[in-house]
């Protein structure tokens, strides 16, 4: 049978973000697949240089509106450690229960979004329903639904109340409760298993050459998990297995988030009966003394990597970050070998991707290497842009202005 | 063979109950307490050590002095990612939270609101 390789995205229905897989099929089986980001870059690492580390906080906080606890841990962990902090206990028993609890609403996001790629959308309105749950009590605890801004360098911002332990013990319960119920849909209904067993295998092997880390890796019977790896906050306090699966495919990592999520609720409720009293914070200094220092967290889709090169000022020199995505990604083309093309959508989402997070690489094409400083680089995609486009930035630059408002 | 369709049983059950969601805009879901909603100033207690501009993330505060000791505030709410970094780097409270999130607007204008200050209180100026 003819080969026919076919483009999908950046631009696609099954896409929550802009991505692209070329997909080679023979009929409907899929032969090889090459993917390739890099249609949202948004320029944070470069833009954290420019701002002092209270301001990268938040930038960082929002390279995922998920995982969004994951990476301002990751940060304030770096930073403290160059300062050489000493956080308060209950600042990390702290930072560990809204750690878990965006774990237990991404997992409950995941299974949603798996229940409609399959077309099981009524799954998908039920464990919305129930994520709202959730998301109502990170409102609670730390002031938003979203992006929760409860760190900060050497703490937490907010501290909890015992009303508050109560009401979230009782959340628990419900969730709990409901979860249950998710894990006996999900093991017993065979619509559910034979749509995905088989589909997207990757042997363990494979998975830890291509480095799978999270949930993909752990659907591969990959036992890697920062928290219990390499523990930070309160994680090495706390009692929780880590889970694993043998099925190697999506049914595999949907069963590792499932039962993960059961674990989430033991870890919340362990913080929230052992929190140790005392302050959430410990004065951190403006300026950041010269150093570096590398953190891992492990987020709801993996380990998440940040560094920090600080040099005295109250900017850093170079912060880098690592979205578990990036990890992950190599992985999917291994995954997609000899599946239906009607696959893909549910294969993809199963890594549960997060694109723009990921975008921040820099490829050098060709054997010759150059640094540019930032305005080197900014000069060179106006004339970029002004050759290739035809578009002129002045112009453009200058709307944007008077649209904002001088400044 | 097991018979699928065993979610039917939860969706039949739910389908005799009221709906989960809220009939917005003509009920509104109550936010908590802490909630980091729109940020109002207070002209009488700021002192203009001008930290809420120095930490903003978003480069949404102003604070102009206007007389003797006296300063207002402008905030660009299109720009506020809403993080209330401000409210915790104020020495003097000048800077607190509302409840308030229903915040958009047709005209970005309205996003530019001037805190005067004022010998009798706040007077909010949504001209920009
Ligand atoms: S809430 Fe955050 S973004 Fe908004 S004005 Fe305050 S510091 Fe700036
Ligand atoms: S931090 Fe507070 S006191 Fe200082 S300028 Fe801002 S509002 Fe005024």
């Amino acid at each position: 049978m003819s080969r026919v390789t076919i483009p999908l995205g950046p631009q696609h229905p099954a896409l929550k973000e802009p991505a692209n897989f070329s997909i080679t099929v023979a009929g409907e089986k899929i032969l090889s697949t090459s993917s390739r980001l890099g249609y949202n870059h948004r320029g944070m690492e470069k833009a954290c240089e420019e701002r002092t580390y209270i301001q990268d906080m938040y930038l960082l906080e929002r390279i995922c509106g998920i995982c969004s606890h994951s990476h301002s841990t990751a940060f304030v962990q770096t930073v403290e450690e160059i300062a050489g902090l000493d956080v308060p206990r209950r600042a990390l028993y702290i930072r560990t229960l809204i750690g878990e609890l965006e774990r237990i609403h991404s997992h409950l996001l995941w299974l949603g979004v798996a229940g409609h790629e399959i077309g099981f959308d009524t799954l998908l309105m039920y464990s919305w329903r129930d994520r709202e749950v959730v998301m109502d009590l990170l409102a609670l605890l730390c002031g938003n639904r979203v992006n929760y801004g409860i760190n900060t360098i050497g703490g937490v911002r907010r501290d909890i109340t015992a009303e508050q332990i109560a009401g979230a013990l009782r959340d628990m319960d419900i969730l709990e409760e409901r979860t249950r119920y998710y894990i006996d849909i999900a093991t017993s209904e065979p619509s559910f298993i034979a749509r995905l067993a088989g589909v997207g295998y990757i042997s363990r092997e494979d998975a830890v050459r291509l480095q799978a880390v999270g949930p993909t890796g752990r659907g591969s019977n990959v036992a890697i998990d920062i928290r219990a790896t390499d523990p930070y906050a309160a994680y090495g306090e706390v009692d929780f297995k880590v889970i694993t699966d043998s099925h190697c495919d999506v049914y595999g990592r949907a069963v590792v988030r499932l039962l993960e999520l059961m674990e989430s609720y033991r870890i919340v409720r362990q913080v929230l009966k052992e929190m140790p009293d005392g302050p959430v914070t410990v004065k951190a200094p403006r300026k950041i003394p010269a150093g570096e220092a590398v953190s891992r967290v492990e987020a709801p889709r993996g380990e998440d990597v940040h560094y920090v090169k600080g040099n005295g000022s109250d900017k850093p020199e170079r912060v880098r970050v690592r979205a578990s995505t990036m990890a992950n990604i190599q992985a999917v083309n291994k995954m997609m070998e000899n599946n239906n093309l009607a696959d893909v959508p549910i294969i993809i989402a199963a890594i549960d991707p997060c694109f723009s997070c990921t975008d921040r690489c820099v490829r050098v094409i060709g054997g010759k290497r150059e640094d540019l400083g930032w305005r080197d680089l900014r000069r060179h995609g106006i004339s970029w842009y002004r050759k290739h486009w035809g578009i002129d930035f002045g112009e453009l630059n200058r709307k944007l202005h008077s649209l904002r408002g001088e400044r | 063979m097991k018979i699928p369709g065993k979610m039917a049983k939860e969706v039949l059950r739910h389908s005799l109950k009221p709906p989960a969601t809220l009939n917005y805009p003509y009920v509104k879901p109550e936010m908590p307490d802490n909630f980091r909603g729109k940020i109002v100033f207070d002209p009488v207690r700021c002192i203009g050590c001008r930290m809420c501009v120095k930490d903003c993330p978003a480069l949404a505060i102003e604070i102009a002095a206007v007389g003797d000791k006296k300063f207002e505030a402008r905030f660009y709410l299109d720009r506020c990612i809403y993080c209330a970094q401000c409210v915790d780097s104020c020495p003097k409270d000048a800077l607190l939270n509302t409840k308030e999130y229903e915040l958009a607007q047709i005209d970005r204008q309205n996003h530019r609101i001037t805190f005067h200050a004022h010998a009798d209180g706040v007077v909010v100026d949504p001209a920009p």
